[in-house]
Order: structure tokens, then sequence, then C-alpha cells
């Protein structure tokens, strides 16, 4: 590469100066731009609602403006998740001055009804009645419901409320802003400390912190030239999709924690890894990467300083193993993900054997909070050891089915009877299972445990990315043991012995079980197998994979007893 | 492989070749451009990137989302993710096999349809669900599974 010259690169600062004001500028056009607006129709096409049929909703209404001549007076915005994906498609009306609206199971066939009942005679009259058919009015969801105002949304604040296509709406609410406190009001050291401060712990299941990682890193020397930030967005927990909505929701909060990261450890670039079954998310993090590129966020001497840095996007391919650390670079290089032992650990060696650092989607979305509100604000919220808030995806047998967020700590009743409404069969509920296939239940005698680490690991569970799972008296939990089993067996990469074996031998025997074949033995066999394989496995998929076995067995074991075979209870073998 | 899939190779190995990492992005745009990895192409590819066959088919074979060969016409994909998994998605699954007299990981006899499970896609709110060439079916129930592939069989004239 050929070296600069200081006139080169002063001309490249002044650029980059130029380019920070642009940008800021952007933010300032969009609020212009959108104080013009008497109304705004945002419409949810997150995944969820898009595949019930958000696009068409969407389309009805754009048509609807046209034909009643309000483009210039009501803005319509295609919005990330708005969370409550049970009652999707959602659309939310807001008229100046009024109380906003909403409306749940959307089709595109009332759209137009909606714009001329509700839209139409209500602009500009904030005081007028708001007079909807019968049908129109039995699609209302009240904005007062606990799934709303339980909620803490800090990652998820804009998402269903702002177009995550448009950079300059980012801007507008405060995007890149943090970035740029860092590169000018802040040392690396410093953005080190509020970070560590905070109590920022990593949200793909670990709980590593944050700041002790980063710290790790900033202490690496650059080897070749190089260190590496990676965002881990291989959300692979059957149930969940926190990370799926997050960049599809808007990727520049993602890539501007990592930029923060690249600042405060001295890291060159970053690699996003996503999920291939995740089309949405990957344009936007495409798009992301593009709109940054343009406006000079991403590139050399950015802003006009001497912090360079640069993003790339790489697909997963659908093994659940690359979402641990060490599988996802070996992926990330082009190879069969399988994982290797540490040390050495990424921040010695990392991809393409230089320092890196690894975190989840939803740990980046939180950083350039952190920076833009304070240590202090962050930690002001959540426990004594887990800080802030966490996104779940709350599914399963739930009425409130959804993305939600809530402040460390809530307890599992508040998330299931008050967030989530209740089972929705109607049904006792039985339990959650949260840590997807690594995690485990926690039964409905548990329901005042607070969520948060440490309580989820003191029951034998996890917190996980995020994947709650409700389950009504009608779910059998071998059943749904066999299912997690079944799943990390298929995924096992088959590196490791206890792995690779364990897990096969273990669903021999619960399948023996669940067909009401299995003897008190082969429980006990169970239970060593498990012991061996938490002990034994070379990663984290092996390490936690007779999770859900064993603490199903603890919580629920009258469900195995009552399958085992008759005649060996006789024999009292 | 003729003039014109060399063509569509050559232009993924020249936006990949010398870039790091690139194998496994050049095997999703090579399933992207044919809708599996066929192997000549892939044989090609690997030459041009300098990756041996035995590298590329240990990659193939080792993700799920990589087909090695041709799916049928519509692709069905039934999501096993847990949410759909404990509302009901083994009943749908089966009443398809049944409908289609194909197990899953296969293709009918007449090429139309390839049933596939896979792991969560990202609307559990609607589960159980059910994707066939990119339209969503929530909320599926086994009695709806017949006129959901009766839609598609309408398409082809059948």
């Amino acid at each position: 590469m050929v070296e600069m010259t200081p006139e080169q690169i002063e001309k490249l600062k002044a650029v980059g100066r130029m380019q920070k004001d642009k940008l800021l500028q952007m933010g300032k056009d969009f609020v212009t731009n959108n104080e013009k607006y008497e109304a705004t129709i945002f419409t949810c096409n997150a995944t969820s609602c898009h595949s019930g049929g958000g696009q068409s909703v969407y389309e009805a209404f754009k048509a609807a403006l046209e034909t009643a001549g309000l483009t210039d007076k009501v803005r319509l915005v295609a919005t990330g998740c708005m969370g409550l994906c049970a009652a999707g498609p959602m659309t939310r009306i807001e008229i100046k001055g009024r109380k906003p609206f909403l409306y749940k199971e959307m089709t595109a066939d009332v759209a137009h009804l909606i714009v001329e009942q509700h839209v139409k005679p209500l602009l500009g009259k904030p005081e007028a009645e708001l007079k909807l058919a019968p049908h129109l009015q039995e699609k209302e969801l009240s904005m007062d419901l606990p799934f709303f105002t339980k909620q803490r949304r800090v990652v998820l604040k804009h998402l269903g409320s702002s177009d995550p296509e448009d950079l300059g709406e980012y801007v507008a609410n405060g995007g890149y802003q943090a970035l740029m406190k860092c590169l000018f009001e802040m040392t690396p050291q410093q953005v080190l400390d509020e970070i560590t401060k905070s109590g920022l712990r990593g949200r793909g299941g670990g709980g590593f912190p944050t700041g002790k990682k980063w710290a790790l890193l900033a202490n690496a020397p650059l080897v070749d030239g190089e260190k590496f930030i990676i965002c881990n967005g291989d959300e692979g927990d059957p149930g969940a999709y926190m990370d799926s909505c997050i960049l599809g929701g808007g990727a520049h909060a993602v890539l501007e924690g990592m930029m923060i990261a690249a600042y405060a450890t001295g890291a060159t670039s970053g690699w996003f890894y996503v999920r291939a079954e995740y089309p949405l998310a990957l344009e936007r993090v495409e798009l992301a990467i593009k709109q940054a590129k343009r406006a000079g966020i991403l590139g050399k001497n950015i802003f006009g300083t001497d912090f360079s840095f640069m993003a790339e996007l790489r697909y997963g391919a659908g093994a659940f193993v690359c979402g641990e650390e060490t599988a996802l670079m070996m992926s990330l290089e082009g190879n069969k993900g399988t994982p290797r032992p540490r040390p050495p650990y990424p921040t010695e060696k990392g991809l393409f054997q230089k320092p890196t650092i690894i975190n989840n989607v939803e740990t980046w979305a939180n950083v350039p909070q952190i920076i833009l509100n304070g240590a202090d604000w962050f930690s002001s919220v959540g426990t004594e050891t887990s800080k802030g808030t966490k996104v779940f995806a709350l599914t399963g047998k739930v009425k409130h089915s959804g993305l939600v967020e809530v402040p460390m700590g809530t307890t599992v009743r508040e998330m299931v009877e008050e967030v989530g409404g209740g089972t929705s069969t109607g049904k006792p509920f039985k339990a959650v299972q949260t840590g997807g296939p690594s995690g485990g239940v926690i039964p409905a005698k548990e329901l005042n445990l607070p969520l948060c680490y440490e309580e989820l690991k003191k029951i034998g569970s996890m917190m996980g990315s995020g994947g709650m799972i409700v389950m009504d008296e009608d779910d059998s939990m071998v059943e749904i043991a066999k299912f997690y089993l079944g799943f990390t067996v298929d995924e096992s990469c088959g590196k490791c012995a206890p792995c690779r074996l364990g897990g096969y031998q273990m669903l021999q025997l619960l399948t023996k079980v669940a067909k009401g074949e299995g003897t008190r033995k082969d429980l006990e066999k169970i239970k060593e197998i498990g012991s061996a394989m938490q002990k034994g496995s070379l990663c984290g998929l092996g390490q936690t994979s007779p999770n859900p076995v064993l603490s199903t067995m603890k919580y629920f074991p009258e469900e195995y007893e009552a399958l085992l075979k008759k005649d060996d209870e006789e024999k009292g073998c | 492989m003729n003039e014109e899939n060399k063509e569509k190779v050559d232009a993924i190995i020249r936006k990949w070749n010398g870039k790091r990492g690139a194998l496994i992005m050049a095997l999703h745009e090579l399933q992207g451009a044919f809708g599996y990895v066929p192997w000549d192409e892939a044989l090609y590819l690997g030459q041009s990137l300098g990756v041996p066959m035995a590298k590329i088919y240990e990659c193939l074979t080792f993700y799920n989302y990589f087909k090695v060969k041709a799916p049928g016409k519509y692709v069905i994909s039934i999501c096993d993710g847990t949410a759909c998994h404990i509302k009901g998605s083994t009943g749908v699954l089966e009443e398809l096999e049944k409908e289609l007299g194909v197990p899953a990981g296969t293709t009918t006899d007449d090429g139309l349809f390839y049933i596939q499970v896979v792991r969560c896609l990202g609307c559990c709110g609607l589960a159980p669900v059910m994707v066939i060439n990119g339209v969503t079916y929530g909320k599926m129930t086994p009695d709806k599974v017949k006129s959901v592939i009766n839609e598609w069989r309408a398409k082809e004239g059948k």
C-alpha cells in the first residue's frame, strides 16, 4: 500500500470534516421535512408482519393516500418491528395533537377506510371526535396494554416508529452522534471506562462483561496492521428472532456500536456475520454499510479524525454451532464452522489469526445509547449484576406473542401474565423455556424469579440470547426435551466425542423413555451422559445441550416417571 | 457446463476472487443463480478460486443452507422452530407428506414440490408457519394443507 503524504491526509481530513457537517445536516433536513406532515401512518413491515401481509397493507395505504390527495400531508412509513407480532400486521396512526392509535390484524382492504374515516376527518382538527365503523373499531388495539406499558424500549426504541432505510431519520434520532462524541470528546480509554462502568454484559447468552472483553482487545497489539470487530448475527436458537428484528429495523445502530468499540480498542475493521435465513436483516445491513460508505461514516480518516474503519457483511449458512465464537470465525474465513479449544482466545488469535472481539447484535445496539446517555443512566436500570434491558422473543402459547424489551430483573410472572397477557389457550401455565437448546425450563412455581444472568443460571437455565417459550399444561416436558436434544444432536459438528457420541446416545435413551419403554436405569444413564457432556465437550453447544433434558428431569420428574415401563416399576429396578 | 452457466460462474468469481473468506459467499451466490449448487459449476469455481473440491464439498454438506441437488419448482419450507413445534408443526408436516406422498427432504416425482424442514423463520407470532416460494402461510393447521397445495397445483393447471 502506498503511504499518503501529509498533504494528502490533510485533504482527506478536510473532506471528512465536511462529511460530518453534511451528515448532521441530513438529520436536520429530516426534521424540517417531517414537520410539514400533519400525520404519520406507520405500518409494521418486520418479518412477522411482512409475512402476514404487511407489504400489501403498506401498498394499500399508499394508494389510498394518493386517491385522497393526502400524500403531502400524511407521511407513510414501513417500519421495523412494532412488537406485538401475534396481532400483526400492525398499523399506528399518529395525528398531530392526538394520542397515537393502533390497529391490529390489518388487511389491505381496510386501508382506504382508515384514511377516509380516521385520517382525513381529523387532520388539523385535534378536538374532532373519531368516528369509526364497527368493524374498524374492532381492530383497535389499546396502547395501554401492559404489553406496551411494562416495556422499556432502549434497543428497540425507534424500531416501530422510524424508516429503517432512512439514514437522515437515524441521525435525527441521535444516530452517529455517540460515535462523534467518542471521536471528538473522549479518549479511547474514556470510552472503555464508560462501557465498563455501565455494567453492560454480552447479550448473546454468556453474559461476559463487555468492557472487560474490549479491554483485552485494546491491550492486544495489531497483527499485520489489523484487529477485528465481529457482530454475531447468527441467531440460531429456533424460536428467537431478536437479532433479526434489530438488524432488520435498521442496522446503523449496530454498526455505530461496532465503530465505537473499534475506536476504543484500536480495531481496524468490522465483520457482520448474519444468518442467511434472514433476508431482511441481510438487506438492511448491506444498505447500512452502503449508506455509511457514501456518507463518509466508513472509510479513512472518518469525520476528519485519525480514526479509520471498514465493515463487511458475510452470510451464515445454517449451522447452529456457528453462533459459537471460534466456529463463527472459522466460517467467516470460508471453512466449515467447527469450534476450536480456547485459549488462545479470540483477543489473542482470532479471525485470520488476528486479535478479534465478537459481540452479539443486541450488545452492539446498546453501545451508542450508553455513550449518549452515560453509564449511570444505563446502570440505573436492572439488577445488581445485570444492568440495562433485555430483548426477548416471547412466543409459544402466550396471548401477546412478540418482541419485547424489559428491564433486567423483571419477573417471569410479569413477563408471562402481564406483558404476555397469560396463556393463549386459557389453560394453566406450566413453564417457560429460556436459552433455547442451551437453556432449561422455569417451572410455574418459580414465577417470581427475576430475569437476570445469575438467577437463571442458578435454577439450571440461562439467559441465552432471549428466546422465551411459554408452555401450558398440555405440553409434555419429555417431548420438549426431546425436541431440543434432537436439534442439538442434528447440529453437533462432530468434532469432539462427548458431543457427537454423548448427544446421540442420550437421544436414543430419551426416545426410548418417551415411547414408554424406558427404565429407571435409562434415566440414570441420561443424567450420567449429560453430566459428562457438560464437562467434556469442546464448545458451548455440547456443554449446554444436556440442559433442556436435565432441567426438565429436575423440575418435572413425575413426567419421566409416568412414562417408565410398568413391569419395571413392579420389579423395583 | 454450457457457456451461459460459465458466464454466471465467472461473474461470481470476479466478484469474490482475492477477497478474504470468500468461499461461503461465493457458494451462496452460486446457489442463488442456480437454485442449488451444481457439481460442475462448483468444481469450476473451486479451480478458479484455488479451493480444492474436497473442501467445497465439505462446506456444502456441513451447512444446512446449501443444496447439492436441484429442488422441485416449488420449495415448501415447514418451520420447526420451538414456537412452531409446540403449536403443532409436526401435524402440518405429516399432513403435507401425506398429501404429496414424499417425505421431507425430497422432491415429488413430477418435480413440482420439494419439502424442507427449517429452524425458525423469525415470524413466531404466526406459528406454525409454512412458506412456499416466498409466500407465507401463518397459523397453519393440518386441514389447511390440502387447499394451500391445491392453490399451487392450480398454477400448473393440475
